[in-house]
């Protein structure tokens, strides 16, 4: 039973990355209706720049700073720069876009830093932890900490600031809201700035659990945090943390207690519970039902 | 619009020119890289039809493409068929695949199906590997080696042909009905078309394709393994579907060139050169030219065109 438990610990805190990205997307998705598929990539670049600072001998949390204000105004420049050309165009468009800067980024991380391994120090320790019998590691902990200190920051910062309460309208009805005096461009490249700033959270947190990460960090990531936010529902920020924690943990027990399902298999798993989400729910758990005017 | 326009012909008899002459002029390396350009136009044009046509977002078309060139690596190293009579069957089992994947496609829209098409490209490779008594594995399958002009011969000729089934579908009724889902699912519905009959069908078709360019491709590397059909290789269809232009087939030569020689040509300069490329110009082309080179084209030979929605 100590295993089962630490396997649930140990899958909370893969489920926590999960939801961090998946929590970006949702961002993006609520702001602009558009799935960033670059949300991955972004991290990824974020991870590799906070690397090179450590290694240039840039202290380890002054790193962490620098690099967050610096995806959020990544984040930013993106959605004025590329995104919102495309804000009226159709779906396809969109979508294609963020694609193009998925594979664009990724080509960028590699040329700029080549395809070796690399390490990140850790922002916990990595020593273990006995609590009643069962052993966790600090850093599964932490992670699960940070990322809900996130969320819980997030969710005040949506229900209770002004700019919060903006971003919101704007995002759910942005004529109105431009009307009541809300500068709806800002919000949603402040919603991209969020969710790039989110990434980066997560890819300094992911990086050192992983032992060694190269410029494929994120793409794996990102598959899980996709079915996360699509198994909460894509509107739904609730969703997407309850769904990175329900994914990370399916993953991890799954993996560990299903031998059909052991390694990459673990995948399969994971996107066929997705799909039977989706076939029961087409708009996930928690998400809206979108009612349309014909 | 039924009839071929003197552009369209001039244009046509031209490529066809084209095609038949350049394999006696350049060398057979080059030829091969030539073939796999009809691998890339003839997946482009199967993916044109889901997306340009019907409305709906494959990101999983790379997985289609494995289906088929399995199916004919299968049929050629355990069953000893001659690889190019595997061509159809490989069609045929991507497009079943296809169909079976259009049923759930038809509860989950836009950006949904889009995330699930793309979690299948992701998971297939693992369950390739999960099965090595028929997929051969990690190890993967041996194909007979063919020279790049046998290649060639065998590629672009199915190309055409499957072009002008397109083209004949795309003008008949049920590349009507492809066109009016795509504008509006609802007026279409009330005008007596079935969104489940004809999106289920638009999957199909287009994984059929997909089928008969992997099977192609398959023979074309003359060995398979789960990586010769990459997640990426998905998203590269896509682009090269959206850089041709999506819902119009003028530029499909011009998406598969694409796809076929910057990959190439921009790898002797950089190791992942191609992909900053290949994504940057995707973006620059979604901002400025949505409508890809078939939309350019059609501007310049001042036509009317409709915007893909």
């Amino acid at each position: 039973m100590a295993e089962f438990w630490q396997q649930v610990v140990s899958g909370l805190a893969t489920g926590g990355i999960f939801a961090s990205l998946a929590l970006g997307i949702v961002i993006v998705y609520r702001a602009t209706r558009v799935v960033n598929f670059a949300q991955g990539e972004m991290a990824t670049f974020a991870t590799f720049v906070a690397w090179s600072l450590l290694d240039a001998g840039v202290p380890y949390w002054a790193t962490v700073v620098v690099v967050l204000v610096g995806a959020f105004g990544g984040g930013m420049l993106l959605e004025r720069v590329v995104v919102r050309p495309v804000a009226r165009a159709p779906v396809v468009t969109a979508v294609i876009l963020t694609i193009g800067l998925l594979i664009a980024l990724n080509g960028l991380t590699a040329w700029i830093w080549g395809g070796a391994s690399r390490t990140l120090p850790s922002m916990f320790s990595t020593r273990p932890l006995d609590v009643g019998g069962v052993a966790f590691s600090v850093q599964d902990i932490g992670i699960v900490a940070v990322t809900l200190g996130a969320v819980a920051l997030l969710a005040l910062f949506f229900g209770y600031t002004k700019l919060g309460l903006g971003l919101r309208a704007a995002a759910v009805n942005p004529a109105s809201a431009r009307l009541s005096g809300v500068p709806v461009g800002w919000m949603l490249g402040l919603g991209w700035g969020i969710a790039a700033a989110l990434g980066a959270l997560a890819g300094i947190l992911v990086a050192p659990s992983q032992g060694s990460f190269d410029p494929t960090l994120m793409l794996p990531i990102l598959v899980y945090a996709l079915a996360a936010a699509v198994v909460g529902g894509l509107d739904s920020p609730a969703g997407a943390v309850v769904g990175g924690l329900v994914v990370g943990v399916l993953y991890n027990l799954v993996g560990r207690y299903v031998a059909f399902f052991g390694g990459q298999m673990r995948l399969v798993a994971v996107l066929a519970v997705v799909l039977a989400v989706l076939l029961v729910r087409p708009h996930g758990l928690f998400g809206a039902v979108a009612a349309r005017r014909v | 619009v039924t009839s071929v326009r003197r552009h369209d012909a001039v244009l046509l008899s031209a490529g066809l020119v084209a095609l038949a002459v350049v394999p006696f002029l350049v060398g057979d390396f080059r030829v091969r890289e030539l073939s796999q350009m009809g691998v890339y136009f003839i997946a482009i044009l199967g993916l044109n039809l889901l997306t340009g046509y019907t409305g709906q977002i494959s990101l999983g078309h790379g997985a289609f493409m494995s289906i088929g060139g399995y199916t004919t690596a299968i049929l050629v190293a355990d069953h000893g068929i001659p690889d190019w009579a595997t061509v159809p069957l490989a069609g045929l089992a991507a497009g079943i695949a296809g169909l079976a994947f259009g049923v759930p496609a038809l509860r989950l829209s836009g950006l949904y199906l889009a995330l699930v098409t793309f979690g299948m490209a992701v998971a297939l490779p693992a369950l390739q590997r999960k099965f090595p008594g028929l997929t051969g594995g990690s190890t993967g399958l041996q194909l007979d080696f063919h020279s790049g002009r046998w290649n060639y011969a065998l590629a672009w000729p199915i190309a055409l042909g499957l072009l002008a089934a397109a083209w004949l579908l795309v003008r008949s009724r049920v590349g009507r009905a492809f066109r009016a889902l795509r504008d509006s699912e609802v007026a279409a519905t009330a005008m007596g078309v079935s969104a489940a009959r004809y999106k289920t069908l638009a999957f199909g078709v287009s994984a059929l394709y997909a089928g008969v360019a992997g099977s192609l491709f398959a023979i074309d590397q003359a060995y398979v393994v789960p990586e010769t059909y990459p997640v990426q290789l998905s998203f590269f269809l896509l682009a090269g579907a959206a850089i041709a232009g999506l819902g119009g087939l003028a530029g499909i030569a011009f998406g598969a060139a694409f796809l076929t020689f910057v990959e190439r040509y921009a790898s002797d300069v950089a190791e992942s050169l191609p992909s900053v490329i290949f994504g940057g110009l995707l973006v620059l082309v979604m901002i400025l030219f949505p409508s890809g080179v078939a939309g350019l084209f059609e501007r310049f030979t001042n036509r009317g065109y409709t915007r893909p929605r």
